[in-house]
């Protein structure tokens, strides 16, 4: 049995829905590809029939302002977004998730919009992602829908995005106001698997002295990649004081559930470093900030 | 589609499932792409599209539809537009990074310089003046086993700046020449290292024959079990299977193994699965996807047994038996003195117990065998292996035929490290070829060569030792355990190195050293260089340490006091009386630390601007042996010639590995004819046309085959020097040897018009010398138990950061006793690479086997160090002659690794006073100690 029986390029939009529906099942979107054909290859994913690529479709591989929003293409490859001088002003934590994802040659075909479908509870970019409020637009055959990705993550691994009949096309960014600044950070481990052993993204609004808004992501904290509200709300309207350092990070270690991966890291130790990862990113988002005022 | 590789445009039928890299090797036989993993995390397969770099083992072809592809082979069709007028002599047509890979030592065993080549073209491509921290994210997923990065970021960066400016390229000014003469001493490019950056280099997957079937093997699964029924009826009757054969099938013996047979070729029905790499039965078919879909076919059913994990457990008396002889391979055993009149004595004695992990060779080319049947019935198999020989046996074994009958053709060979010397797939491709009369092809994937072949044995050590207070050694007593897995392989002689080293490179009036070398149902394990010193090492040399710390004395003045030095009686009884040169490595490694770190190496530092990072430096010593030793005769051949074109050639199966075997052969021969290096070809690896070298292993072919080569070249010397001599009517000895030229009484007589005058004498051009290293004593009997030793001292300077507990190895110096330097440039890549192996197995390697089934089996999961773990790396070359070795060199392949672990792990220990005791490091493990010692507790 082949991998994929065929392979089709789409041009369009419209073309790829079509061709998603009206090919024999199973098909299957393919961007980079960088997650789905390792699963094939080590058959953790049955053989496919059909693969539709959707990395030449003209909509799904830009990157510019639409009005009071960024919009990245869900098929933007990671070394575009990287250089993006756009992302760079408006989604720091996208860079950085961006940068530190596999070596050049992954970079050169991975793409965000595949980091998200793949709906693991750690991917670097989807984490970075969800502390700036990316919503994601969807097309379907009766035309296009938003809706905040957080919604898009069902279980690990598994999306809330319909196989057949629903396209990834990209993520809207509120543009970024002065006060403003977005961190992302990750702990690793050099043995076994690349993939953070904990990851976060934060987003701050500063004003004065005092934290007016943030938003923090973390993963892997529970079976999807996960906002910390409590950790939030113990932020909201507060100067950056070591007293409510404590207090976020009493509430994050409330409201999140770690647990031990085998061979990579304990709950204890997860624990540890959700605590040195907000203070390190809190402190890193208020700096950047304090520039960008 | 219409795909364009390499400026020219290919109509080509679309392959459902097919990827770039596949396409390239086997449909356009551009195999200069390599495969390393197949699983996107090697890098070797990397080549560019629309300019781009990317995976083409992970990159659908479908995909590159329309596109522009640049594979290796296209890369010298890109200088055209450079316009550089000077090129370096004899790389003319080589782009400019070709040629600075090949000039500043960056090839090794070349398997993957395609892929770092091509990465690195596409940062130049971008970026044309990237700093040295570019070109390592540029590289930072492209591995290199050899582990030569810092020669790789040298090379592209002088590449860079010669793309730049349009002038040549700057030749390197390191590595300077060591105690020259007139060839030997000065550092040379590898004979082998032009092809290997063209693509062009043989690896023998990238070999192809008319009509060759391709074979797979259907393995257990489990790790020990009975195995009571197979079917493979399915399996023969799937469309475009060939061949399917199981034990019943094999003509001669079933068994395999290097020194015990006792490893099934297959296992029957009614016989014993000892690990789950064992194999049940064998196909032949007309692809490789037929072949791995048949053995989805084949049905096997079992009793199953328990599992004996590891080698603690295998020598309790109630522990299942895995052998007709039981679980104890060996029980080995070295006595000096009397350790309790030691520890009497003594004024402190310390007792620990350190444990280390199996690791994987991860050789960036994957086990690869062809065999093809000749039409005069006799057997070809082409290979890279390290014992050509061994494996002639072996497979004629199999078949029932007598050795000559088989011919090993050795190949190229991408890494070996030790874990090419046992059976792969020599033997099941060969029976295939018989069985089928036509060619047959065996690959191992990456998840199979991680299965299937043996490993580093993972120990468990116990040191007892006492000391005076003044630091000098009195009694040191080691307990260890060994893991040979499921099979004996080469786990005697390992774990009997690993034993006679576990009281370290010091002079001690007792020692005693039990070692229990245990067969379990994990993966066999055997040779992996270090071979088993690199284990008892890591226990003797954290032990030093910690006596050190107790006694508060400087780290290196306790090595010094207790170093073996000439005089010195070794734990084996051995009296050195030369080309001792660890006092020296001492001396030079503290000179060099103290002007790289000043007075106080060994005090923890603050990172400025970073209060939780802590940095310190710590140091190990180390020894290992040369050669076999231990009684084993250890012999070689070769054979050198002359031709009437005046260039020679030298041949040995000795194996060329990465190493730079190659490089010392042809050195040699130069050295003693007086001619360039260039004008001596070597041929290695090949049972019908070089003579038996022996085994690639124990840091022994420089030594041996070396010698072997020398005197044959030496005999071939008087031969000329005679017959000229006589046509002359002058003295032999007044024939001189200058520039390709034999001088005599004012005549000037080419080498090449020799050939001549030697046939019309009757005599061939050519001497074949068969070197028997000095006679050495098996263990437990005193005396030379070795005829030479390479010693070694380390300083590897590491960060801890306190809050995560990451580590970081920043500087690595290294000041090793190699005899004599042959060749001063394939010494820096084994230094190079010896570093980043045993900084690999300090942080990053670990091959993890639960109950037998083996949790490590992708890459992905196996970690090996990349170009962003790479320190700076200082070496020192100290020089203590052995009078038996080829100019006084001695083997190097190994001792550039051991210290390695253990100066990191004291290092951490003096950064932040967690002493580590099995490894790998675990970051968790440290901030844990940390807590525990930042809360007063005793860590």
């Amino acid at each position: 049995m082949p991998l994929w029986k065929k392979y089709h390029l789409a041009r369009s939009i419209d073309d790829a829905l079509a061709l998603l529906e009206q090919s024999e099942a199973p098909s299957r979107v393919i961007a980079g590809g960088t997650d789905l054909l390792l699963d094939l290859q080590q058959s953790r994913h049955e053989p496919v029939h059909t693969l539709v690529d959707i990395t030449h479709i003209p909509e799904l591989s830009v990157i510019e302002m639409r009005g009071e929003e960024l919009f990245i293409g869900a098929a933007v490859p990671l070394n575009r977004v990287i250089s993006s001088k756009l992302v760079a002003e408006h989604a720091h934590a996208v860079l950085e998730a961006a940068r530190l994802i596999g070596g050049p040659q992954v970079r050169n075909t991975a793409t965000l919009g595949g980091n998200v479908a793949h709906a693991l509870p750690a991917g670097d970019g989807t984490i970075a992602l969800l502390c700036l409020d990316a919503h994601a637009e969807i097309a379907h055959r009766q035309g296009v829908h938003r809706q905040s990705i957080e919604s898009l993550f069902l279980a690990p691994g598994r999306s809330a995005l319909h196989p057949r009949n629903e396209l990834l096309v990209g993520f809207y960014i509120p543009a970024r106001r002065p006060g403003e600044a977005s961190v992302f950070q990750r702990v690793m481990r050099p043995q076994g698997v690349a993939i953070a052993i904990l990851n976060m993204g934060v987003w701050l609004k500063r004003l004065g002295n005092r934290i007016q808004e943030v938003r923090i992501s973390i993963g892997p904290a529970g079976p999807t990649p996960r906002r910390a509200y409590q950790a939030e709300k113990a932020l909201a309207q507060q100067p950056l004081t070591s007293e409510v350092l404590q207090g976020a990070i009493t509430a994050l270690l409330a409201e999140v559930s770690f647990r031990t991966s085998p061979h990579r890291a304990t709950k204890d130790y997860r624990r540890q470093m959700a605590a040195q990862l907000l203070e390190e990113t809190l402190t890193r988002a208020w700096q950047r900030s304090a520039r960008n005022a | 589609m219409r795909i364009r590789v390499n400026h020219q445009w290919y109509e080509l039928a679309e392959v459902p499932g097919e990827m770039l890299a596949d396409l390239l090797r086997y449909r356009l036989g551009l195999t200069g792409t390599k495969i390393g993993c197949n699983e996107a995390e090697c890098g070797a397969c990397t080549v560019l599209v629309d300019g781009e770099a990317v995976l083409s083992c992970t990159f659908p072809a479908a995909k590159a539809d329309g596109r522009e592809v640049l594979t290796i082979e296209g890369l010298m069709a890109e200088i055209a537009s450079l316009g550089h007028t000077h090129q370096p002599p004899g790389l003319e047509a080589l782009h400019p990074l070709q040629q600075a890979f090949v000039l500043y030592g960056a090839v090794q065993c070349g398997f993957c310089i395609p892929g770092q080549i091509m990465a690195s073209y596409a940062l130049l491509k971008k970026n044309p003046v990237p700093g040295e921290d570019e070109v390592r994210q540029a590289l930072k997923d492209t591995l290199c086993r050899c582990g030569g990065y810092p020669s790789i970021i040298r090379a592209v960066l002088a590449a860079a700046r010669s793309m730049q400016s349009g002038e040549a390229l700057t030749l390197p000014t390191e590595p300077h020449p060591t105690s020259p003469t007139h060839v030997v001493g000065h550092p040379h490019i590898r004979p082998d290292a032009i092809e290997k950056v063209c693509g062009t280099a043989r690896f023998t997957d990238d070999l192809s024959f008319e009509g060759m079937l391709h074979a797979r093997v259907k393995r257990a699964g489990v790790p020990h079990a009975i195995l009571k029924r197979l079917d493979v009826e399915a399996a023969r009757a799937l469309p475009g299977v060939v061949c399917v054969l199981t034990a019943e099938d094999i003509p001669g013996e079933h068994n395999h193994g290097l020194v015990i047979y006792d490893w099934p070729i297959m296992v029957g029905i009614g016989e014993r699965v000892r690990y789950v790499g064992d194999a049940l039965a064998i196909v032949a078919a007309e692809s490789r996807e037929i072949a791995t879909q048949a053995l989805d076919l084949i049905q096997a059913e079992w009793e199953p047994l328990p599992v004996v994990v590891d080698p603690v457990q295998a020598r309790q008396p109630q522990a299942p038996q895995l052998h007709a002889s039981g679980n104890l391979l060996k029980h080995i055993k070295v006595r000096k003195g009397d350790v309790e009149q030691g520890f009497a004595q003594a004024d402190l004695l310390l007792e620990h117990t350190f444990y280390t992990p199996m690791t994987d060779h991860a050789f960036i080319e994957p086990e690869c065998s062809l065999a093809r049947p000749l039409p005069d019935g006799r057997m070809e198999v082409y290979v890279g292996s390290q014992i050509p020989y061994a494996d002639r046996h072996q497979v004629a074994r199999a078949l029932g035929w007598p050795p000559e009958r088989v011919r090993i053709v050795g190949q190229t060979m991408g890494g070996g490290f030790g874990g090419k010397e046992d059976i792969a797939g020599q033997i099941h491709a060969a029976l295939l070829a018989h069985a089928t009369g036509r060619p047959v092809k065996l690959l191992f994937d990456r998840h199979e060569s991680l299965l299937v072949h043996p490993k580093r044995h993972a120990t468990q050590i116990k040191v007892r030792l006492g000391a005076r207070r003044d630091g000098r050694l009195l009694a040191v007593q080691t307990e260890l355990y060994g893991d040979t897995g499921a099979y004996a392989s080469l786990g005697e002689k390992v774990m009997t190195r690993a034993t006679t080293h576990s009281t370290g490179p010091y002079d001690l009036p007792h020692a005693r050293a039990d070692c229990y070398a245990m067969y379990t149902n994990n993966p066999p394990a055997g040779a992996f260089r270090g071979f088993g010193v690199t284990q008892s090492a890591f226990a003797i040399e954290s032990m030093m340490d910690m006596l050190a710390h107790e006694l508060h004395l400087d780290p290196v003045e306790i090595r010094r006091l207790n170093a073996l030095r000439v005089g010195s009686v070794t734990n084996t009884g051995q009296l050195l009386t030369e080309s001792v040169g660890l006092l020296e490595c001492l001396d030079r490694l503290e000179e060099e630390l103290k002007r790289v770190a000043g007075d106080q190496p060994f005090r923890p530092r603050v990172v400025p601007g970073a209060e939780h990072l802590r940095r310190a430096w710590g140091v190990a010593a180390a020894f290992k042996n040369t050669g076999l030793g231990g009684g084993a005769p250890d012999k070689a051949g070769a054979e050198v010639e002359l031709f009437s074109d005046g260039t020679f050639e030298v041949r040995t199966s000795s194996a060329e590995l990465g190493q730079g075997l190659v490089t010392v052969l042809r050195m040699i021969v130069a050295e003693e004819f007086s001619v360039p290096p260039e004008r001596v070809r070597v041929l290695v690896m090949d049972t019908d046309l070089t003579p038996d070298g022996g085994p690639t292993t124990a840091s022994r072919q420089t030594f041996v085959t070396g010698n072997a080569a020398l005197y044959a070249a030496r005999t071939l010397r008087q031969a000329v020097a005679s017959t000229i001599a006589e046509k002359f009517d002058q003295p032999p000895e007044s024939v001189r040897f200058v520039e390709g030229l034999a001088q005599v009484n004012g005549h000037s007589i080419p080498l090449g018009d020799v050939v001549a005058m030697l046939r019309a004498e009757g005599r061939e051009p050519r001497a074949l010398y068969e070197y028997w290293a000095p006679a050495t004593q098996p263990l437990g009997e005193g005396g030379d138990m070795h005829f030479a030793y390479a010693f070694a001292a380390q300083a590897a300077e590491v960060e801890v950061n306190l809050k995560t507990g990451e580590v970081r190895v920043l500087c690595v110096i290294s000041a090793l006793d190699v005899g004599r330097a042959i060749n001063p440039l394939g010494l820096q890549g084994q230094v190079e690479g010896g570093v980043m192996m045993g900084l690999g197995n300090a942080l990053t390697e670990e091959f993890i086997v639960e109950e037998g089934v083996v949790f490590t089996d992708r890459l992905a999961r196996y970690r090996i160090p990349s170009i962003i773990h790479t320190p700076q790396i200082i070496p020192i070359i100290v020089e203590h002659p052995t009078r038996e070795g080829p100019y006084g060199a001695k083997g190097i392949g190994e001792i550039v690794s051991i210290p390695t672990t253990p100066a990191i792990t004291n290092a951490i220990y003096h950064a932040c006073g967690v002493r580590v005791d099995r490894l790998p490091v675990d970051q968790e493990k440290i901030l844990a100690a940390l807590a525990i010692a930042s809360s007063g507790k005793e860590v």
